[in-house]
């Protein structure tokens, strides 16, 4: 072996890689022993695979606050005859992630949650957890609706457009939420236009401008050859 | 380990640095020649086509985030664009309040993985502005220089498009384009009744094979992601990797350059670099040193390549090394189509791209501002990630129920999921992106005060917009008004007005950052020649976008390969003179 292959083998073998970990205290080995449990996957840098495992272990709601968030995330998203409930498409998990990889939310959501025992207090001399549904509404009624909202409780109304906003974000991002939503995508396929009936549902058509030009179906196999004008001849 | 080898014996033909448009293209042509090439790229091997780096047709769930844009993918989780806006332990600094915002990707095919594909020819204006307005300088190459060059991109890495014989917009060999999406179809009704023209798109995206080595589109509307098929263009897919299973061509990965070397007599001898594996410097030796890092990264290792026979760097004595930096203009707004709520469901994913979009169509001898801008339009049935059923604080009130009454803003419960999803699909909006003067004052240089984790100089950036493009944006802001509007749309949000210069974005924010080794026949007014080989070192040239003159409305990309294969066939052809 040369010297220069030597150098080459130093960094386009499989070396690059996972040496950037040498470094790491034994927390992070132990860490890194779960890698690829829950993280992200596909052409992760090894500070990413870090990153979403340490987030994964960490903790930021307390018990207590789960069980307010999971309450009012079913409220927001509830089960209905079509879908599951927020909480069986574990929304309350996905808000515990994003307080971590996104922790400037972290102080307003933690204020929004303590505020609920402070009203809940107030006006029932109770917890929130320990509210009835009829009484937890009431308080809900107080932020949920922004025009609506008595100036006092601004503060409170963009805190629960937060938390609508990341429970929305957390319910239909789910295979559950795709097949409410009717999202069809997401797979192989040939796109031929608009179908016929939504165009003419709309009174729209394709531009006739066009319509040799665009793409048939049946040509998707056969290898473009174009003459010296760059008209497609084959 | 033997790491105690830090410079290799044996020189190689070629030094590239970078893998992205410019340095892919470079490593094809130059190895075809039959020389041997070393590429070197900050980052790390990237083939989507592996299972252990596809995110391609990944569902949200499959991310912890759903998707969501973090530090080092700031266009999602599951987008193929390592790096970002800040990168750790590689900062860049700004100067007398101004901003200048750098996006940087940091493996093999650069930020060509994520890009929008958009593949626009300059047409023969865009090369002679000055000429034109008396603005900025003209190149000192027109269309007619490039056009073969072009020609040849097209039939190499296929792009989609359809004949228009416009003069400015040239066409080129395309495949054919896909049919629009319905809501392209309603913007279209909106800029016929403005005439303003509206076509199919050029993306470089496969709708057909151009070879039995790359797949052809399966429509996921992903591109952002790389494609596994390898139906669109990435430079490593298209170019790195096929120049190394065919030619003497070596990846370095995970390898930053700081600087060229040099010797006595001022001619490059190799680059020398410092391994991100263990913190190292390691030298690389060749015959020719070629730059594609990008604009400003290529302009910061000619800066940095200071020697006794550069004291300030290479290419620093012509005075405009860094200077002309200049970015496209961008500004967008959005709006809600009545006719859309409750619209049907199909598979709407299409190209990851718009179908359609408008070219400049104006002359801007009757306006007041001096260039152009094309428009991107965007909606439909997206696929629901993070960020689905958003904002129904502001957007619940545009859905009416049988009676006409609209839904209250907010909310909760059973009411609220049917109005998210009544609502899906129904909202578009458009982007102009639009060409900005050059300007000697826009620039970056080496901060003296600041230094990278692996030592190296940073750059430090000074960027102000003029009322060129400032008025330019509010062309646009009233051009997207009324297209939307004449589309049938509710407009969303406010107008932007003054205060925020129209809604014009930071400069650097649209990532078409060019001219900073601008190209030029006077060696004391340009740092290239119009071969991109530097002035005074006649062994080193640029392949990215640092040696463009002026960055049209166009997306610079097409233009960095035509103008790389340009270079690299006369890098051959001077080592065959032994000129160089």
């Amino acid at each position: 072996m040369n010297r220069r292959e030597n150098l080459k083998l130093l960094f386009t073998g499989s070396v690059g890689a996972g040496l950037l970990l040498t470094g790491c205290e034994p927390e992070q080995e132990a860490v890194q022993g779960q890698l690829m449990t829950g993280g992200t996957p596909g052409g992760r840098t090894d500070e990413e695979k870090l990153r979403d495992a340490k987030l994964l272990e960490e903790t930021f709601f307390t018990e207590e606050e789960k069980k307010k968030l999971s309450t009012l995330v079913d409220i927001i998203m509830p089960a209905d005859s079509e879908s599951p409930s927020a909480t069986e498409l574990k929304v309350p998990d996905f808000i515990e992630f994003m307080m971590k990889d996104q922790p400037n939310n972290q102080t307003p959501m933690r204020g929004g949650l303590m505020w609920l025992d402070f009203e809940a207090d107030e006006k029932f001399g109770k917890p929130f957890n320990e509210l009835t549904k009829e009484q937890v509404i009431q308080i809900v009624d107080l932020v949920a609706w922004p025009e609506k909202a008595a100036p006092e409780y601004i503060g409170g109304v963009r805190w629960f457009n937060m938390l609508r906003n990341l429970t929305c974000s957390g319910y239909f991002s789910t295979e559950a939420g795709w097949k409410y939503m009717g999202y069809m995508g997401n797979q192989a396929n040939v796109w031929d236009g608009v179908p016929q009936n939504v165009l003419d549902k709309h009174g729209l058509s394709n531009p006739e401008k066009y319509s040799d030009l665009f793409l048939k179906p049946e040509d998707r196999a056969k290898v473009a050859q174009w003459d010296e004008e760059g008209n497609l001849i084959g | 380990m033997s790491f105690q080898i830090k410079t290799s014996a044996e020189p190689y033909d070629v030094i590239i640095v970078g893998s992205g448009a410019g340095g892919g293209m470079a490593s094809k042509i130059l190895s075809e020649a039959g020389l041997s090439v070393a590429v070197v790229e900050a980052g790390g091997d990237f083939d989507p086509a592996k299972e252990e780096d596809r995110t391609q047709l990944r569902p949200p769930w499959e991310s912890p985030r759903r998707g969501a844009g973090t530090k080092i993918r700031p266009f999602g989780d599951f987008d193929q664009a390592i790096g970002g806006w800040e990168i750790d332990g590689e900062p860049y600094t700004r100067k007398d309040g101004t901003q200048f915002d750098w996006f940087r990707s940091r493996m093999v095919g650069g930020r060509t993985n994520h890009w929008g594909r958009i593949s626009l020819r300059f047409g023969p204006n865009d090369f002679k502005r000055a000429s034109i307005d008396g603005l900025g300088h003209d190149w000192p190459i027109g269309y007619d220089e490039l056009k073969p060059y072009y020609d040849k991109v097209d039939k190499l890495i296929g792009v989609f498009g359809t004949k228009e014989g416009i003069y400015n917009e040239p066409d080129g060999f395309f495949l054919p384009p896909p049919k629009p999406r319905l809501h392209e179809l309603f913007i279209k009704k909106g800029a016929d009744k403005a005439a303003i023209p509206m076509i199919p798109s050029r993306l470089s995206m496969l709708t057909r094979p151009i070879n039995n080595e790359r797949g052809v589109c399966f429509f996921c509307a992903q591109c952002n992601r790389a494609c596994q098929a390898y139906a669109d263009f990435s430079a490593g897919t298209c170019l790195v990797h096929p120049a190394m299973k065919k030619g003497k061509v070596d990846l370095y990965t995970h390898s930053m350059v700081r600087k060229v070397t040099t010797d006595d007599q001022g001619k490059a001898t190799g680059v020398s670099f410092i391994s991100k594996v263990d913190m190292k410097e390691y030298k690389l030796k060749s015959r020719v040193v070629v730059l594609g890092a990008s604009a400003c990264e290529s302009s910061r290792i000619m800066m940095n390549s200071k020697s006794k026979s550069y004291p300030n760097g290479i290419g620093a004595d012509s005075g405009v090394l860094g200077r002309y930096l200049h970015d496209s203009t961008g500004a967008s707004r959005s709006g809600i189509m009545p006719d859309l709520i409750d619209r049907e469901r199909y598979n709407e994913d299409g190209v990851g791209g718009m179908h359609m979009y408008t070219p400049w169509w104006l002359d801007n001898k009757k306006l007041d501002f001096a260039r152009g801008y094309h428009i991107e339009y965007w909606g439909g049935m997206g696929q629901p990630s993070y960020g689905a059923g958003g904002g129904m604080d502001a957007m619940r009130k545009y859905i009416k129920d049988e009676f006409g009454n609209p839904s209250p803003n907010g909310g909760y419960g059973e009411g609220l999921k049917k109005d998210i999803r009544r609502i899906y699909g129904s909202t578009l909006g458009m982007s102009g992106r639009g060409e900005s003067v050059p300007m000697y004052d826009n620039y970056c240089e080496i901060d003296p005060n600041v230094v990278d984790k692996y030592g190296i100089p940073v750059l430090r950036f000074h960027y102000k917009w003029t009322d060129q493009e400032i008025k330019q944006a509010k062309h646009m802001q009233d051009t997207f008004e009324e297209i939307l509007t004449g589309a049938g749309a509710t407009l969303l949000g406010e107008k932007p007005g003054p205060d925020t210069l129209y809604g014009l974005a930071a400069p650097g924010r649209i990532i078409h950052e060019v001219g900073t080794t601008r190209m030029g026949n006077d060696p004391k007014s340009s740092v290239v020649n119009s071969n991109c080989q530097a002035h005074d070192c006649k062994n080193l040239f640029v392949v990215d976008a640092g040696p463009f003159v002026s960055q049209a409305d166009k997306n610079p990309t097409w233009t960095i390969l035509a103008l790389s294969w340009r270079t690299s066939e006369y890098i051959v052809d001077q080592l065959k003179q032994k000129n160089i």
